[in-house]
């Protein structure tokens, strides 16, 4: 019974190998590129214009401080929405709601998650926007909150289907033995059930936050594009101007190879720095929760 | 007479456990032989050697031989896939495959290339006849095989592993979910079987063992301890440690 | 005493629950309230020759065909390219890849691709396919760009089908004389089908709903003609819904809503039809 060599089997396993791999090459290849046309910026222009606080390419003005600012009050108020309605909303979905009303509301969720965010900023311009400002007595309703409702609208499946799904694993028993212990269902999951869940709430809410900051079109269309430095809570009903906003408006206008072109490239690559420190902190928070259980049950 | 010789095996997985040591044991042909012991002896991971089965767990090291009509299988040169067809195995939860009866039963044929229908249909009546089970399913064939009882579900998997026309059966506790009219049943196909084919079956019970022996190895913590004849080796063991495991005082 | 305290912990469940209950009603009315005022204000916009018709006056009449088109070609080349590649990676990490450290970078690599922002996507896409590789504003690069985009989603979803085929059948399988690819062919492939196509529908949607990654990879604003091969540039439904809302002055209000409907019917029924194929498999599995 002497072995032979399969040919196709051969090809096709040696496919799927390197198909395996792709996803490192693309990593890899998306921070080379990011690189190669970013760092450029870094010569180009002076290290005090590229962190200070005045965004005016027209006049080679390119401090980014303003774009970091526009995205972190705009991300920050959409946390503090998402997060509350999220996580809240991921606890009725798995502690309270009964079994047909589960049904109902889980895959309304997911159909937001589904939403094309340029459906969100369309609503936004036409819908949400006017409605603030006559509301709030703005004088416009194209603000950094405006931004933040409709992200915060935009994380919330993200936050509510992680957070769920951690809320589902934490083991019946362990709920059981509140109950036998006298807790009513609410500090049952307070006390108990949540925290239980705590490294995957967490990770739904890294990972919702970081689908926030990635946001484009949701935000340049509602946030009113000024890159102002937004450092006062006034500032959050004011416009203002995310990173991604940024890039998405001035790319098809730059000339390939100019500083601008370079900046907004730069600007890219500190996006994808930021991602990739919340995943590494999500998939850290996720690790260290393994090893903690694995410790306990051994 | 001897179908199997296994030399001096040894076995040891990634992660340091030693599943045998050192196992030496000659399977006589058309006789039904019994590996039997408490958990952990090693059974099921010798009978997973005999068709290299193992090759799919994590396994560190193998040593020693095992030779199938004189051919040492353990050889990386061994065609695994003919080897497979002659040595078929039925595992201790019926698992049928997600498809019908027919199907189930063609799967092994089809893979080996035969597209004969006439072959095809000859095979499954043959091998459902001999796993004695043929007249509970012949009038749906072609119903998902999932829809049967544990029982015919089990035979079923018997009957799948004789499509092939194997020459050895491996049996790894295969009643074990069963209820005793459907043990019975199987008990007595492989006593129908070892006529034609080379039998080893690790049993869920010293009781089993007993009844179905023509030979039986003792496994105690991965060394075989004893082998004998059928008959004697249950009624009078030679090793200390054979009698106080079938006598009940461990296990 | 002791019944002050009793009553005060129900009382607090009590109003936890309310309030946790409009809280998940808050979130869940808007969704309704969103697809049913486009819907209300779209639909008298949405004729035949709405969706069949070319645009007229700068956009404010006529209909919105080539961005219905383009968004269907954008969706095809981005299919082509990332599911073979998609489900062979899933394939490879569910069946063939053990638990080593390049395995575990793989998965790393794999969830950094999905949190990477979408416009950076674009950018990346314009660096490499656009100008390095000159393929120009195109279908080709954008389809490209989307690709990659989508590989994340298709990966996971397909690699979660996989695994959820029992293992017991593979070693069946193998037992039998099968090869490993013949096993994943011949059983573990068909039964994680629908699981497969399910991600594989829920990532296309994504993709066809996106603008920032084809904002300056493939989009363009007005085009005379369908396009006539991947190496033209191209309508779509979701840059054609940004660029009326945002930038063409005095644009009819019912157009805008129109067109946002009919790029919510893309996405809705392509989740339609994922949700469909997902509970008809459950209801047929046979195991």
């Amino acid at each position: 019974m002497e072995k032979t060599l399969n040919w196709r089997e051969f090809i096709i396993t040696r496919a799927i190998k390197a198909s395996g791999y792709s996803a490192i090459v693309f990593v890899a290849l998306i921070f080379f590129f990011l690189l190669r046309e970013g760092i450029p910026a870094l010569v180009e222009v002076p290290l005090s214009t590229l962190f200070g606080v005045r965004w005016y390419p027209i006049e080679e003005y390119f401090g980014i401080l303003p774009l970091v600012t526009g995205s972190l009050i705009v991300t920050i108020g959409a946390a503090m929405i998402a997060v509350p309605f999220g996580i809240g909303t991921a606890v009725f979905i798995s502690e309270i709601a009964p079994r047909w009303l589960r049904e109902v509301i889980k895959p309304l969720v997911e159909l937001l998650g589904g939403l094309p965010s340029v459906v969100l900023g369309f609503l936004g311009i036409l819908v949400l926007s006017p409605f603030l400002r006559q509301f709030l007595n703005l004088p416009t309703g194209l603000t950094a909150f405006t931004g933040s409702l409709l992200l915060g609208g935009i994380a919330v499946p993200t936050i509510v289907s992680i957070a769920e799904d951690a809320l589902d694993s934490v083991p019946h028993s362990y709920r059981e033995g509140a109950w036998a212990l006298g807790a009513t269902r609410w500090q049952t999951i307070w006390r108990v059930t949540l925290p239980a869940a705590k490294s995957g709430v967490l990770t739904a809410i890294m990972l919702g936050v970081g689908r926030a900051i990635g946001e484009t079109m949701a935000v340049m269309m509602v946030t009113g594009n000024a890159p102002v430095l937004a450092i006062h809570p006034g500032s959050l009903f004011a416009p203002a101007r995310t990173m991604t906003a940024t890039i998405a408006a001035e790319m098809g206008e730059v000339a390939n190879g100019s500083a601008h072109y370079h900046v907004l490239f730069f600007i890219g690559m500190i996006l994808f720095i930021i991602s990739l420190i919340v995943n590494v902190a999500a998939s850290s928070v996720v690790f260290r929760a393994r090893k903690r259980a694995e410790r306990v049950l051994s | 007479m001897d179908k199997i010789v296994v030399e001096n095996l040894s076995l040891q997985y990634s992660d340091g456990t030693e599943s045998l040591r050192g196992v030496s044991l000659s399977i006589r042909a058309h006789a039904i032989t019994v590996l039997f012991g408490p958990a952990g002896g090693g059974k099921s991971t010798l009978l997973r050697c005999l068709n290299r089965l193992n090759d799919l767990a994590e396994v560190k090291t193998v040593t020693g031989q095992i030779l199938l009509d004189g051919e040492n299988i353990l050889d990386p040169k061994i065609d695994t896939i003919a080897l497979r067809r002659k040595v078929g195995i039925v595992f201790a939860r019926p698992v049928v495959l997600p498809m019908s009866i027919r199907q189930n039963l063609t799967y092994g044929l089809e893979l080996a290339g035969e597209k004969r229908r006439s072959r095809l249909d000859e095979a499954v009546e043959r091998s459902l006849r001999l796993a004695a089970v043929w007249d509970e399913v012949k009038a749906r064939l072609d119903d998902p095989a999932i829809a049967l009882s544990g029982g015919q579900q089990q035979r079923v998997c018997l009957a799948r592993a004789l499509a092939l026309q194997p020459e050895v059966i491996l049996l790894d506790e295969p009643t074990s979910g069963l209820d005793p009219i459907s043990t019975g049943k199987v008990e007595a196909a492989l006593q129908e079987l070892k006529k034609e084919y080379t039998v080893i079956l690790v049993p869920h019970s010293v009781q089993q063992a007993g009844r179905t022996a023509d030979y039986a190895a003792f496994f105690l913590q991965g060394e075989l301890v004893e082998y004998g004849d059928g008959k004697t080796i249950f009624t009078a063991p030679k090793e200390k440690k054979t009698e106080d495991y079938i006598t009940g005082r461990f296990g | 005493m002791k019944r002050i305290f009793f009553l005060n912990r129900h009382l607090t469940e009590r109003l936890g629950f309310g309030l946790l209950t409009l809280m998940a009603l808050l979130t869940v009315i808007p969704i309704v309230g969103v697809v049913v005022y486009i819907f209300v204000q779209g639909a008298p916009a949405v004729s035949f020759e709405f969706i069949s018709g070319f645009p007229r006056d700068g956009m404010r009449a006529g209909g919105i065909l080539p961005a219905i088109i383009g968004t269907l070609y954008l969706t095809i080349g981005t299919a082509v390219f990332s599911v073979p590649l998609g489900v062979a990676a899933a394939i490879y990490l569910a069946e063939y890849a053990s638990d080593t450290g390049l395995t575990r970078l793989i998965r790393s690599a794999i969830i950094n691709l999905a949190g990477i922002p979408s416009v950076v996507y674009g950018l990346f896409g314009l660096g490499l396919f656009v100008l390095f590789l000159k393929f120009g504003t195109s279908i080709l690069a954008a389809s490209l760009t989307l690709s990659i985009m989508t590989l994340p989603v298709i990966i996971s979803t397909a690699e979660e089908a996989l695994r959820a085929v029992p293992q017991a059948f593979r070693t069946v399988s193998i037992s039998l004389g099968a090869t490993r690819w013949q096993t994943i062919r011949r059983i573990v492939l068909k039964e994680a089908l629908p699981g497969i196509l399910t991600g594989i529908i829920l990532g296309l949607e994504r993709a066809a709903g996106e603008t920032a990654p084809i904002l300056f990879t493939g989009a363009a604003f007005f085009l005379p003609r369908l396009p006539g091969s991947p190496f033209d540039a191209t309508m779509a439904l979701p840059y054609h819904l940004f660029v009326i809302s945002t930038q063409v002055p005095e644009m009819p209000v019912q157009v805008q809503y129109g067109t946002a409907l009919v790029l919510l019917f893309f996405v809705l029924g392509m989740n339609l039809i994922a949700t469909a194929i997902r509970s008809r498999a459950r209801a047929k599995r046979q195991w």
